[in-house]
């Protein structure tokens, strides 16, 4: 393979104006691909989620459970990534889809059935249980689908086989079309999954018949409703991409002076739908929603330390704690030590104050580090912080592992209004989130803001160019902590108690997911992560185990593939891709310098 | 004369009020630990022989963080990067022990053999350890070399929590206790000092460990390498040794002695399960820097210091100042000397063996 950048080839390109022969899908690549591949088969059998009960075989359509179908998907999804062409660089031909792609995913599928095959043959012949304790007899089962191993361990190549192919040959459908299969898919799977969710929500709506329609009870989406589903989505999508419309070309072609009036109509429209949701929600779903809003306030929060001001903080759940006992200590009757049994909002001001004494006490020491340091020492706060809330000696004030207990509910100041309902705390907690967006929109903007990203890119010009960087990390401490102990009261006050469990660093790792998978600085991006990880958790709860497992996958896989998370700001997203924007700004010249000779 | 031109070390951050309050920090730091100290030993609330109880156990439990920071300290010094998931190579090398054990412990060998049980179990704890450990680097932290320092540590960290969980789901989320062992019961009488056999293990395995370690790396050409890499990557490239396969060398040596420190946690405390490797590691990285990362004689001084301070700190100090239960803030101490070093004495105890300023 030829190097672009090698003089020759430099030399050729600008002498002939030639392309090279497209660069081949490669093989070796499908192996490797196909090899973990069957790894991760193997790993989703051997940790359950295959034929856990209430898990494996959830219906997602008429007679197709969730265990065979995600057992199945990766033998396919990686068939496909296998496929993939290699990236095009400058100076080659494109790549044309091929036999080659449909012989990758064919590699990809076999290893990945291979490696099923093999794990049944062993499972079945050994008692693996001692070990991997989830290699239970109903895995075995229905890993043989009725059959005896050995023609279970064919049927396990052939299927995966097929499924790699299919996989591999989705690259010679147009792509068009393949986004099409793709999404209606995707829109199949989670709406059959969510089939509880969207039960209520369709019934809350009056429209419980479509939701009679689309299911059988408790049995995943009907065929028909299934079919239907997949048509809809699939001819959106394709209608979509055919007349090339996104939300960025939409508002493209807004005209600029428009802009302002279509952004206030969208966020008039958005308001009247948030207002609507408890109700289309029901108590239980609204419940979920007021979880993921507190965790969206903690995440806004650690936006600003850590996507704006990019100070790693890991012990963010401190200044969530502080916020809670705060709240706790105030209001509760139950609080062992001092209970002055304030109103929630005559007791916000104490939290506050609590909030940005911590956040000033967490701040200061850590002023000169950077970085990864920085990262473990506040994660050695946050512990700190748990450790002091569960231990016997601070008992008098917090209750230790009993906590406190008997927090009471909000009450609307001016009419006396008691907030039992979560339907009711939905709108509590909104005003707080609209709050909080417009707050991380209006610092994103403003002199701190700019001062904040200018320490991020890098701390020492920062101050050579006149910013005040201690002022400037401390705020950033200071409004990070009262966010995140603002969602601290609210959380004491939603549960009715606090306990020092709830206070793990695996809380400051949720929300940490949250804003990176979300993107950095971006608060879109921040909104949808808690949507989609918290919220979406909190729905499914026979997943409960795995949660965390997908979370860690999930940071993994973002480093890797895509940094700057899935909605970007755009700003992170070129200090990320610094090289390769440099890259083009190279190719760039270098044609326009062509062009000139030429000329 | 690389020195020469190199910058000189410079405060990026000038604060009088800031430094004043931080010594004002350490200085009621210093009152409270001698005030502490002061009133628990005129007490004598502890006899002579529980003090040197404490101290063996804090001893045992030192060389414990010593091998795990081993891992932390050379990986720093070669690639000045955390490796946030070494605590989980630790508790996967916990889990072998416990399988291994559990297997031998059915067979006549476990009874009839003691010593080469255990013996097996350490071999097999250190292979998988090494095994996990250069796997990690392989797939999570090499596509990433080069890039913003904070993204490679992010990926430590979603490995940390993906190995735990991946660890719960496949073996079950369950303390798994080790069986016991004849040969572990019981004490020996050492110098005077009554010492618990397990502990003795711990101790004498550890130091057996840290000398082939010192060994390897002064003595080996392997060893060079690694030094040369850790001293400048790409003029020991240029010199002809292969970056890559002396980075893997380092995961596989500090995974080793992860294995090691995790089969030695297993029998001492004698149950594992898939969070114990958290704990452990964050106080080994702790270790680390109170030795001074990137040194490797650091590692074990720090190890054995924090080790000691954690043991003897709480009934020594706190106790000392009043608290209740302090027994319970052992954790929390150890966190407060990881949160005191890094302000104030971020080079160590021994001073980083680093070829660059850490930034």
């Amino acid at each position: 393979m030829a190097k672009v950048t090698g003089p020759s080839a430099k030399a050729e390109v600008s002498s002939k104006r030639e392309l090279f022969p497209a660069r081949p899908v490669d093989l070796r690549r499908a192996v490797k691909v196909g090899l973990s591949s069957g790894a991760a088969a193997v790993f989703v059998a051997a940790a359950g989620i295959v034929a856990k009960p209430r898990l494996g075989d959830i219906h997602i359509v008429d007679g197709v459970v969730f265990g065979y179908l995600i057992l199945f998907a990766i033998p396919a999804i990686l068939g496909h990534v296998a496929a993939k062409p290699p990236p095009q660089l400058e100076g080659f031909e494109a790549t044309r889809p091929g036999p080659r792609n449909v012989l990758a995913g064919v590699i990809a599928g076999v290893l990945t059935g291979a490696a099923l095959a093999l794990f049944l043959l062993v499972a079945g012949n050994i008692n693996l249980r001692p070990v991997l304790s989830n290699v239970s007899p109903p895995l075995i089962e229905k890993l043989s689908f009725g059959q005896s191993l050995g023609v279970a361990a064919l049927i396990l190549l052939g299927s995966g086989t097929a499924l790699g192919l299919a996989g591999g040959a989705l690259h010679l459908v147009p792509p068009l079309w393949r986004r099409a299969v793709f999404g209606g898919l995707v829109w199949v799977f989670a709406i059959g999954l969510l089939e509880d969710f969207f039960d209520e929500v369709l019934g809350n709506m009056g429209a419980g018949y479509v939701a009679d329609f689309l299911y059988q009870r408790g049995g995943g989406l009907a065929s028909v409703g299934g079919l239907l589903v997949f048509a809809l989505f699939a001819a959106l999508y394709a209608y979509l991409g055919h007349r090339k419309i996104s939300v960025r070309t939409l508002v493209d072609r807004v005209p600029e002076d428009q802009r302002r009036g279509a952004r206030l109509l969208i966020g008039a429209i958005l308001l009247v739908l948030l207002l609507l949701v408890p109700q289309i929600l029901g108590r239980f779903y609204s419940h979920t929603a007021n979880v993921a809003g507190i965790f969206l306030l903690m995440a806004l929060g650690l936006n600003i330390v850590v996507g704006l001001a990019g100070l790693l903080d890991l012990g963010y759940v401190a200044f969530f704690a502080v916020g809670s006992y705060t709240a706790a200590v105030f209001t509760s009757p139950g609080s062992p030590a001092f209970a002055p049994e304030l109103t929630f909002f005559a007791a916000l001001p104490a939290v506050v104050l609590a909030a940005a004494i911590a956040g000033i006490l967490v701040g200061t020491p850590v002023l000169r580090m950077r970085g990864d340091y920085l990262a473990i020492v506040t994660l050695g706060f946050g512990e700190i912080t748990r450790l002091i809330v569960l231990s016997d000696w601070a008992a008098p004030v917090f209750g230790a592992a009993r906590g406190i207990r008997q927090v009471p509910n909000i009450t609307i100041p001016a009419v006396g209004f008691e907030i039992v309902d979560p339907q009711h705390l939905f709108y509590v907690i909104l005003v707080f989130l609209a709050f909080a967006v417009y707050a991380s929109y209006a610092l994103q903007d403003s002199r701190m803001g700019r001062a904040w990203m200018a320490i991020r890119e890098d701390e020492t010009v920062a101050e050579a160019m006149g910013v005040n960087v201690v002022a400037a990390k401390l705020w950033a401490f200071i409004i990070g902590a009262v966010f995140a102990s603002l969602g601290g009261a609210l959380y004491a006050t939603q549960i009715g108690s606090v306990f020092p469990h709830g206070f793990a660093v695996i809380v400051s790792i949720t929300v940490l997911v949250v804003i990176i998978t979300g993107g950095l600085a971006s608060v879109p991006g921040v909104i949808l992560g808690s949507l989609v990880l918290v919220a979406l958790p909190e729905i499914l709860r026979q997943f409960e185990e795995y949660r965390f497992l997908i979370y860690g996958a999930l940071l993994i896989f973002m480093m890797l593939n895509r940094p700057e998370g899935f909605i970007p700001s755009r700003r992170r997203m070129e200090e990320l891709h610094e090289e390769e924007v440099g890259q083009d700004v190279w190719l760039r010249t270098q044609q326009e310098r062509q062009s000139t000779e030429a000329g | 004369m690389a020195e020469a031109v190199r910058p000189q070390k410079t405060r990026t951050v000038q604060l009088p009020i800031l430094d004043s309050l931080l010594w004002l920090i350490r200085i009621a730091a210093i009152l409270a630990v001698v005030w502490g100290s002061w009133v628990s030993i005129s007490s004598g609330r502890l006899t002579g022989q529980q003090w040197r109880n404490l101290i063996v156990f804090g001893v045992s439990q030192g060389s414990v963080y010593a091998l795990i920071a081993l891992g932390y300290t050379m990986v720093y010094g070669v690639l000045r990067f955390i490796n946030f998931a070494h605590g989980e190579v630790f508790m996967l090398g916990g889990m072998t022990a416990y399988f291994v054990t559990d297997g031998l412990s059915r067979t006549g060998l476990w009874l009839s053999q003691p010593w080469l049980s255990l013996f097996i179990a350490l071999v097999a704890s250190m292979i998988v350890s090494t095994l996990v450990a250069v796997g990690l680097e392989r797939v999570a932290y090499r596509p990433l070399r080069g890039k913003p320092r904070l993204i490679p540590f992010i990926t430590a960290i979603g490995a940390s929590f993906f190995l735990q969980y991946a660890t719960g789901g496949l073996f079950g989320v369950a303390f798994k206790s080790l069986p016991n062992s004849e040969a572990l019961a019981g004490s020996v009488r050492f110098a005077g000092i009554q010492v618990v056999k397990p502990q003795l293990v711990v101790i004498i395995t550890a130091i057996l460990m840290m000398i082939g370690l010192y060994l390897l790396v002064e003595k080996t050409k392997a060893g060079r390498a690694m030094r040369a890499v850790a001293e400048d990557a790409e003029t020991a490239a240029l010199m002809g040794v292969n970056v890559n396969r002396t980075i893997s060398l380092v995961f596989a040596v500090g995974g080793a002695m992860a294995g090691a420190a995790g089969m030695l946690f297993a029998v001492v405390f004698g149950q594992i399960f898939f969070f114990s490797g958290f704990v452990p590691g964050i106080k080994a990285f702790t270790a680390a820097v109170l030795g001074g990362i990137g040194n490797i004689p650091g590692a074990m001084v720090g190890g054995l210091t924090l080790g000691l301070v954690e043991s003897l700190g709480p009934s020594l100090v706190l106790t000392g100042l009043g608290v209740r239960a302090a027994h319970q803030l052992k954790d929390m101490f150890a966190f407060l000397v990881l949160v005191m070093v890094l302000i104030f004495r971020p080079t160590g105890i021994l001073g980083e063996r680093l070829a660059e300023e850490r930034t």
